[in-house]
């Protein structure tokens, strides 16, 4: 699952990666046009829209993809870096770039693009640039309060509208489109002419248009994969269809006194069920964490298996169905979830019957509620474990 | 020699698919402005090592234990957009030494306000905390408010203001 930043891809690999995005970056701005300071300007003088159609087309394919790409379990959203909000300096910083981009013509990457195939006024650009990150640099202390002003964290745009993901998605891409319909008809006035000739037929352009609309409307209606897994697995039919492997008490008991290593507790009640008792070894995980990748290493060692506890069957089941459905092999539940546990083993109640088996059984129950309330206190009093390494993610300009 | 550009929806696609991959692969979009301060603040550094380690604006990057800001993810991301937009011009025959802008403005007025243009662009991607490539178009990608508030703020002013500087362009 993506990113592959930081488990798979080290910082020196990241670099190269780097690298090469940037060549491909740089590759499709020159072939866009965005080499040109005229062509970019364009965009606010009615003549040449280029700078729109390419800009608002990238980000609604990027939002698009990433959506699909989520939706599918690839790429982990909660991973990625969001660019936080400091809304004032965000505002401020927007101004002085638009007048940046009417004075100057460019904006820093395609000054960067315009200078590599030998602008020399893009290299002005890139000049200028330097001495105002510099400006702003030895002028700090001046504005340094402000620049920290109204810090809203990485927040993202659909929560601060108070609509769901789906339609903020379908919304940009229908404003997208819109966009794109309504410029068409101005750079033809302003022009006096046809648009600039198109690779694309008009036809093509509508179709892609409306192919585009109709994923924004999926959007719509594409609950969280989370939510439709969740609730896939809750039903009835799926949970007579599909088998998981159930695992006694009593095993489980032994297995835990034993240590073994084979064994691992994924215990998904809540973290105030879990604060209270905790099973020597267990993991507390939430769903909403099954869909991350930070468990992935803990739940992908298939030699280990997943005892999945809940509070009781009915929540063991459904959370051990859904980590089957999400992939992961060799997952069993506990019978009874941790209630029965509970009841079982820690607080056995000895019924005095007569069949060896029972008093055998008895007997190992008794110890195991002495050795596992022993190992449950000897836990709690050893520091607890760091839960989460979170390794976050560095980006932004 | 005349040169063609690509379908602009096209080529917003293929920009798409590179931000995707960003994405995808390393967690993190694309930028250009993190380079320049990278510079600015690796030669602040290199000249006056003492005044960049006082600085609370460049002190947060250099000092002890703090890698070479030379050697990160956007300078080299940025060293990319060099050598990738080089590529494109080489192929489409768009290599030349050459100024452009509006009929009515002379070569060095066209010069004076680019590094004018620049500067202000420097000065706004710092407060924003990245340009239209980072916080922008990235930030949108991501849904991130930041991203939308600082794309709105760049072209509406922009907008605001053409008609005042007409004569640069038109």
């Amino acid at each position: 699952m993506g990113p592959f930043v930081p488990e798979f891809i080290s910082d020196q690999l990241n670099l190269i990666v780097a690298l090469l995005i940037g060549i491909a970056f740089g590759f499709v701005l020159e072939q866009a046009g965005f080499s040109s300071s005229r062509r970019l300007a364009g965009v606010f003088y009615g003549y040449d829209f280029t700078v729109l159609r390419v800009f608002f087309t990238a980000a609604v394919t990027a939002m698009s993809g990433s959506l699909l790409l989520a939706y599918f379990g690839y790429l982990d959203l909660q991973s990625i870096y969001v660019n936080p909000t400091w809304l004032m300096p965000a505002i401020v910083g927007g101004v002085i770039m638009g007048f940046g981009f009417i004075i100057g013509g460019y904006c820093p990457g395609t000054s960067v693009c315009a200078a590599a195939i030998g602008k020399i006024d893009a290299m002005f650009f890139v000049g200028g640039g330097i001495l105002g990150v510099f400006a702003f640099g030895e002028l700090y202390p001046l504005y340094h309060t402000f620049y920290e002003s109204t810090a809203l964290g990485p927040i993202k745009v659909f929560d601060s509208l108070g609509i769901s993901q789906g339609l903020f998605a379908f919304l940009l891409i229908a404003i997208a489109v819109g966009a794109f319909t309504i410029t068409t008809v101005i750079e033809k006035k302003a022009n006096k002419s046809s648009a600039p000739s198109l690779e694309f037929k008009p036809l093509k352009h509508k179709i892609a248009g409306a192919g585009i609309i109709m994923l924004g409307v999926v959007f719509i209606f594409m609950s969280s994969r989370q939510a439709h897994l969740t609730e896939k697995v809750k039903s009835a039919s799926y949970g007579a269809s599909h088998k998981v492997k159930i695992m006694s008490p009593d095993e489980l008991a032994y297995r835990i006194i034993d240590k073994e290593s084979s064994v691992q507790v994924v215990d998904m009640r809540m973290p105030e069920q879990f604060a209270t008792l905790a099973l020597p070894g267990s993991v507390n995980v939430q769903i909403k964490d099954l869909f991350g990748k930070e468990l992935t290493p803990i739940l992908s060692d298939r030699r280990v298996v997943k005892v999945v506890i809940g509070q009781n069957e009915e929540e063991s089941k459904t959370a051990a169905l859904l980590l089957q459905e999400l992939g992961y092999e060799n997952v069993a539940m506990l019978q009874g979830g941790l209630e029965n546990f509970q009841r079982t083993i820690l607080m056995p109640t000895i019924a005095s019957t007569g069949s060896r088996w029972d008093t055998d059984v008895n007997t190992f129950r008794a110890n195991a509620s002495i050795t596992i309330s022993q190992m449950i206190a000897d836990a709690k009093n050893r520091q607890p474990k760091v839960a989460k390494q979170e390794k976050k993610i560095q980006g932004g300009c | 020699m005349k040169t063609k550009y690509m379908n602009p929806y096209l080529a917003g696609f293929f920009l798409g698919l590179v931000l995707l991959a960003a994405i995808f692969i390393t967690g993190r979009g694309l930028g250009a402005s993190g380079a320049i301060k990278s510079i600015v603040v690796a030669t602040v550094d290199g000249v006056a090592p003492a005044h960049a380690e006082q600085s609370s604006f460049y002190g947060s990057y250099v000092g002890a234990g703090k890698d070479n800001p030379l050697k990160s993810w956007i300078v080299f991301e940025v060293a990319g957009v060099l050598i990738g937009g080089f590529l494109s011009g080489l192929i489409s025959g768009r290599l030349k030494f050459v100024s452009e802008g509006g009929p009515r403005i002379s070569v060095k007025s066209r010069w004076i306000f680019a590094a004018i243009g620049g500067a202000l662009f420097g000065i706004g991607a710092q407060f924003a905390r990245g340009c239209t490539s980072g916080a922008a178009l990235t930030g949108m990608a991501v849904l991130s408010t930041a991203g939308f508030i600082t794309m709105m703020a760049i072209f509406g002013s922009g907008y605001m203001i053409a008609y005042f500087f007409r004569k640069l362009w038109i």
